[in-house]
């Protein structure tokens, strides 16, 4: 298994895996903004930037994303390094100006020192910090309903067209990996709508509850056996249990 | 008829030889993207109209036909004559009867056609004198505007195919590898990466399937090289393909060019399926029992998907942006199989160190730096066009003897190379021997060959500016520095080409760069600031006139700038009224002319054209004072 040095502590990572992983694990905090366990890393942040060395590379570094990074034996790295620190005030400065008013970006900033961007503020602020969580959950769904649109300074997330996705099945994945609360949706319990697309609610037969789009059902149709979908989480389990405990005797339940 | 043993190849270079050789006149109208613009088409249509009307006996010996770009495309459409070498320029199809007549017919050279000295006005009838020509050797290039594009017979006649013949026939891939190792061939895309070692690796690598791609997706403003390449001599860049492929042990490759290049895409469609015909590509290539497939993947025209992880992306199919290169394309490359990469000049020199050596390739260059490389010569300079040197030639010698000096004969001020990458060079670093080494040590670098050169009328501010407004719309958006960073750069650059830069904005600029260099994720972001730092390191003070002194030093920043007319030297020539676009000159022809500040957009139109010293001057802004300095505000 690779050893490692991070930040002075020496790290025996698991083979295969990344820096960030491998640095989290041993205890040691790196900044992340797109980022999430449930999704293939980005590398699009540059938060998570470290400087990599070997011994035999004569006080030369590079510097690296951590999270793609992969491990390898013998490397020493250093997390808080003066230029991986002024690197990430740059980032950090620089999505302050383009999300001003978000409270994640202004929390980061403000552990570097930043209270008010040193760039031109964005005029019309958005909460989007363009971590590309949202398009990859979505692709990591099988769904891929919306993607990143346009380049450059004009990038957006967007469904095709800027019209309701067809594919999008209102799962919500997105809105709930959205770091920021951006991804805005409204839900009852006979009908959701996210993206501008209504979706009809699948309601459980025990508590009335619209617990999950029917287009999801249908998508999920095939995958997952049979009647899975009928009742919602909190039914199923309650009826779970119940019927654990007539096995088990048939105490009460309360 | 395919060509299916080593027998079958040769008799097949001879066969196509010994039908050129009939043709004791041939007639080379080039039809390359630059010349077609000027109406060349028209000319070859009339050449091959009036040869379909002569007799037989003559139609075998006279041939015209249509080639790739010849490079001097400012002189075109251009026409060279076989066997003497005669080049006539700014052809017009109704010069094509007279052509015939007197210099096909009687051996009578048209002086009107011919290409003059821009010194003494002297004509000059042969191409190899010119001096545009004169100093260039071709490698790369060497079939262009020699052979028809869209004729394999005529590429074989001219060598093409013999470096794979002997690639196939007498090498194994290692030895192919030693070859190119020999040459000492880096990546011409710009990075300059050996070639033999990514080959190499990628042999190496573990993958069930491996590829070869070529980088076609050539798009930094002012440079044509690749496109030419593609249009002027595919077969070149399949022959450097399949012996890379034979190399590595792939048995599948893309072409990657950019849909904005239809002739490329076209003329490498066409080549590939006629190689395919005869048994040059596909499967049994050559009757070795080795198969390479190759297809065109064309790019919807994103400047990053020149990028290699992005240009994977692009052809299989997924959004275009860059990743992570921490694991290299040798071992997970497109679909994440071992992969080569490499730009179409790289590929189409292949086959020439396969056929001549290593050695001899390695002959040419510097230390570190082998062979020839292409420039796209370009800006304010007399003799634009396409140029292949060997490496280590001066940047003086390209510009001012092959490209003739500046324009008009002004003062010389800075070459930029290496596009948007690149970096900007002042005139004391003129006597520096281009290599990959040389230009990156002073700011700059070799890129994709771009070589834009700029006189005393160019603001260097304003040049800085004008990369990063290109790369704000290519940047892809995907990482904070580069999306982020080039719109608040060009904050900061609108500030000052504007007059409202303030003290400080320099460092501001400088600490930007620097995040922008360490942070971004793909070479585009990373190097987006090398012609904001290249303007900064030689022209800071162009930079500090801006923001203190409000002055644009080259009278080019409109905000910043005025014309006005001095009245001793105007003779009333009027030109300055014609070119005026709002009527700010007043006058009567052979009168003293006058400009009315209020009217005045400071274009600088009426400065270009006055024939006359010192009579239209510009200056800062500011100088004119009171009503004048607001005037357009």
């Amino acid at each position: 298994m690779p050893r490692l040095v991070i930040d002075g502590k020496t790290v025996v990572a698991k083979e295969g895996t990344f820096l960030l992983q491998a640095a989290r694990e041993a205890g040691i905090d790196i900044p992340t903004l797109c980022e999430h366990p449930a999704v293939e890393p980005y590398g699009g942040c540059r938060m998570c930037l470290v400087d990599v060395t070997r011994p035999e590379w004569d006080g030369w570094s590079k510097m690296v994303v951590s999270c793609l990074f992969p491990v390898e034996d013998g490397i020493i790295v250093s997390t808080k390094s003066e230029r991986v620190m002024n690197t990430r005030r740059v980032v950090i400065d620089l999505l302050l100006a383009r999300c001003p008013n978000t409270p994640l970006v202004q929390k980061m900033a403000a552990e570097y020192g930043i209270e008010k961007t040193s760039y031109v503020q964005n005029p019309e602020p958005t909460d989007c910090i363009l971590c590309g969580l949202c398009t990859r959950v979505c692709d990591e769904m099988g769904t891929s309903a919306i993607s990143s649109s346009s380049r450059g300074a004009g990038r957006e997330i967007a469904p095709p067209f800027n019209e309701p996705p067809p594919d999008c099945i209102g799962c919500l994945a997105c809105a709930e990996i959205c770091p920021t609360g951006f991804i805005k949706y409204e839900t009852s319990n006979s009908k959701r709508v996210i993206w501008n697309k209504e979706f009809e609610m699948l309601r459980c037969p025990t508590c009335g509850r619209g617990h999950i789009t029917k287009a999801q059902a249908a998508w999920h149709d095939g995958k997952v056996p049979g009647r899975y979908f009928e009742q919602c989480d909190a039914c199923k389990r309650k009826a779970q249990a119940a019927m654990a405990v007539t096995l088990m005797g048939g105490s009460q339940i309360r | 008829m395919r060509i299916e043993s080593k027998q079958a190849f040769e008799e097949a270079v001879k066969a196509a030889t010994a039908l050129n050789e009939k043709r004791t006149r041939e007639i080379m109208v080039c039809c390359g993207t630059g010349c077609l613009a000027n109406g060349s088409q028209a000319v070859a249509d009339a050449f091959a109209q009036r040869i379909g009307d002569l007799g037989l006996d003559v139609k075998l010996s006279l041939h015209a036909k249509t080639t790739g770009c010849h490079g001097f495309c400012e002189r075109g459409p251009l026409v060279v004559l076989k066997p003497e070498g005669i080049l006539y320029t700014k052809v017009k199809p109704r010069d094509v009867d007279e052509i015939l007549e007197k210099t096909v017919g009687n051996g009578e050279i048209i002086p009107r056609l011919l290409y003059r000295n821009p010194e003494n006005r002297q004509p000059i009838e042969k191409y190899e004198e010119i001096p545009f020509y004169k100093h260039q050797v071709r490698v790369s290039m060497r079939n262009i505007g020699r052979i028809d594009p869209a004729s394999l017979d005529d590429a074989l006649a001219h060598g093409a195919y013999a470096g794979m013949a002997r690639a196939l026939f007498e090498l194994t891939p290692e030895q192919v590898i030693a070859e190119v190792r020999e040459s000492g061939l880096r990546g011409r895309g710009g990075a300059g990466f050996s070639t033999a070692r990514k080959w190499d690796a990628t042999r190496k690598a573990v993958g069930e399937r491996k590829f070869v791609l070529c980088n076609g997706d050539e798009g930094d403003p002012g440079a044509f090289k690749d496109r030419s390449i593609m249009e002027g001599d595919p077969h070149a860049v399949i022959e450097g393909m399949v012996i890379g492929a034979y190399a590595i042990g792939a048995r599948e490759g893309y072409v990657y060019v950019r849909d904005e290049y239809p002739l490329a895409v076209h003329h490498m469609n066409l080549a590939i399926e006629k190689a395919k015909e005869r048994g040059l590509l596909g499967k049994n290539i050559l009757g070795t029992g080795f198969d390479f497939d190759l297809k065109v993947s064309r790019g919807g025209g994103a400047f990053v998907c020149g990028e290699s992880s992005a240009l994977m992306r692009s052809i299989e199919g997924k959004i275009g942006e860059p990743r992570a290169k921490y694991i290299h394309a040798s071992d997970r490359g497109l679909f994440d199989l071992p992969t080569a990469l490499n730009n179409v000049e790289t590929w189409s020199v292949v086959g020439q160190i396969l056929n001549q050596g290593g050695a001899w390739f390695a002959s040419m260059g510097t230390k570190k730096s082998k062979g020839t490389k292409s420039f796209s010569l370009v800006g304010k300079v007399k003799n634009t066009g396409l140029i292949e040197l060997p490496m280590g030639t001066t940047l003086r010698h390209i510009i001012f003897d092959i490209g003739g000096g500046i324009l008009k004969n002004r003062p010389f001020k800075a070459v930029q190379t290496g596009g948007p990458s690149g970096g900007c060079l002042p005139a004391d670093k003129l006597d520096l021997p281009v290599d990959y080494e040389v230009l990156s040590e002073n700011g700059s670098m070799m890129g994709s060959g771009g070589m834009i050169v700029m006189d005393d009328r160019t603001c260097m501010v304003d040049v800085a500016r004008y990369f990063l407004n290109f790369l704000i719309d290519e940047s892809c958006g995907k990482c904070i520095p580069c999306r982020e960073g080039l719109k608040q750069m060009l904050h900061i650059f609108d500030d000052l080409v504007e007059g409202r830069g303030k003290p400080g904005d320099i460092e501001r600029i400088e600490r930007l760069c620097k995040g922008m260099q360490l942070g971004s994720l793909c070479e585009l972001g990373k190097s987006a600031p090398n012609p904001v730092l290249s303007t900064l390191q030689y022209f800071r003070d162009e930079y500090e006139a801006h923001i203190n002194d409000k002055v644009c030093p080259a009278g080019m920043c409109r905000e910043l700038t005025t014309y006005k007319i001095n009245h001793d030297p105007c003779t009333g020539c009027h030109m300055c009224t014609r070119v005026c676009p709002t009527d700010a000159i007043s006058g009567k022809p052979k009168e003293k002319h006058a400009i009315d500040q209020q009217l005045c957009i400071s274009c600088g139109s009426c400065f270009d054209v006055c024939p006359e010293e010192q009579c239209i001057v510009f200056l800062p802004k500011k100088d004119i004072g009171g009503a004048h300095a607001t005037a357009g505000n």
